[in-house]
């Protein structure tokens, strides 16, 4: 269930950030969840729906982009897509597969609606 | 809530001492949350459109991984060196420390940090040891964080030069994404789980640093290939090392104190 406890340090992260930012409410948040980073984007969309209830992102938007894993082989130097960890090199069959993309998992920004003025 | 496992943080975590049904310490709430309410430079354009971008690049886990560096800090200045233990509930993890931790006392101090969702009865058993415990009951949690270790830590007396075992909860999934401050990762799997597991559960694989099989002694009365399941951890995890180990019969037991050894030496 870890996906719970990150909604809520993602809600924490915003409202930190948010109370420098003057009055509103936030209306979209958008975030880097890359496909190897063990993240189940869907629980994580539910979990953060209940955790942003009674506070300043209740009813935001999540806007999650999804970068494709790369990987890089050790032995050929081609780079290929992957969705796992355990790739094999298609040029080479070498199981030598370094990760160099896949595993963000970040929050890029969120938009503010302003009140008042 | 969860769709892995049900739980969730609610409530907050409870640190225990076995034999004190009377201690507990709630971590819960958040005593370290600062709030920044002045002192921004962003400009205000009140006249522009009323919805406005904030950007932040954050990382989602920073606030673990800043408290875990915290913890790895502590344990360098210390020369306190921590091995988080990883695995599926039932692989025998609280066994297998009971079994190393007698042959490694007599040349260093051990201590424990044991995790689980409820009761002290992994703790007890290590107290049975005559070595500092103390158990994290994470409530409804799926995983110790960082937070959980630093207030455990400050409950538990350590030495300086020594070793630590944090036995995370049993889960192969959520406490992969956890880092504690450990210096490294133990993944345990055991021959009644499937050869595949490394290959189903790969983010914890790819974070570990060694993986232990255990209860060999069973492996004429299952269907488990512990060479297929080698295979499979390393597709995962180019770098994992491997030890086989029967944590009934004691097999294997004089290669992990070695491994244990030799990271001692290299600290």
């Amino acid at each position: 269930m870890h996906e719970m406890s990150i909604a809520l340090s993602i809600i924490e992260a915003i409202e930190a950030k948010a109370a420098g930012e003057g009055p509103g409410r936030v209306s979209e948040v958008e975030l880097l969840v890359g496909r190897l980073a063990g993240i189940e984007t869907e629980s994580l969309s539910f979990c953060f729906e209940a955790a942003a209830k009674g506070t300043i992102a209740e009813g935001a938007r999540l806007a999650i982009e999804e970068p494709q894993g790369v990987g890089l082989c050790s032995e050929c130097a081609t780079s290929f897509p992957v969705s796992f960890y355990y790739a094999e090199c298609p040029a080479c069959r070498s199981l030598r597969v370094q990760i160099v993309s896949g595993e963000e998992f970040k929050i890029k920004s969120f938009t503010i609606e302003e009140e008042g003025k | 809530m969860c769709d892995t496992c049900g739980c969730s943080t609610e409530g907050g975590a409870v640190l225990r001492k076995p034999g004190q049904s009377g201690y507990h310490v709630h971590l819960e709430g958040d005593a370290e949350h600062h709030h920044h309410g002045a002192g921004h430079d962003h400009e205000h354009h009140h006249h522009e459109a009323a919805s406005r971008k904030v950007l932040l690049e954050q990382d989602v886990l920073q606030k673990n991984n800043l408290l875990a560096e915290r913890n790895r800090g502590y344990f360098e200045a210390r020369n306190i060196f921590v091995l988080n233990l990883l695995s599926s509930p039932g692989s025998g993890k609280t066994t297998l420390l009971e079994k190393i931790i007698p042959v490694l006392k007599p040349f260093i101090p051990v201590a424990v940090i044991e995790g689980d969702q409820q009761t002290t009865n992994d703790a007890l058993r290590i107290q049975a040891l005559g070595v500092p415990v103390i158990q994290i009951n994470t409530g409804s949690g799926c995983h110790l964080d960082a937070q959980m270790v630093k207030g455990a830590l400050a409950e538990l007396d350590l030495v300086d030069n020594s070793l630590l075992f944090i036995e995370n909860v049993g889960n192969l999934v959520c406490p992969a994404l956890f880092d504690l401050g450990e210096a490294l990762k133990v993944v345990i799997i055991s021959v009644t789980e499937g050869d595949d597991k490394p290959l189903k559960y790969p983010t914890m694989f790819h974070e570990a640093n060694l993986c232990i099989l255990n209860k060999t002694d069973l492996l004429p009365y299952v269907e488990f290939d512990p060479v297929k399941c080698r295979q499979n951890a390393l597709r995962v995890n180019h770098h994992l090392e491997w030890l086989e180990v029967s944590a009934k019969t004691g097999e294997g037991l004089e290669e992990w104190k070695r491994w244990i050894e030799t990271r001692l030496q290299r600290r």
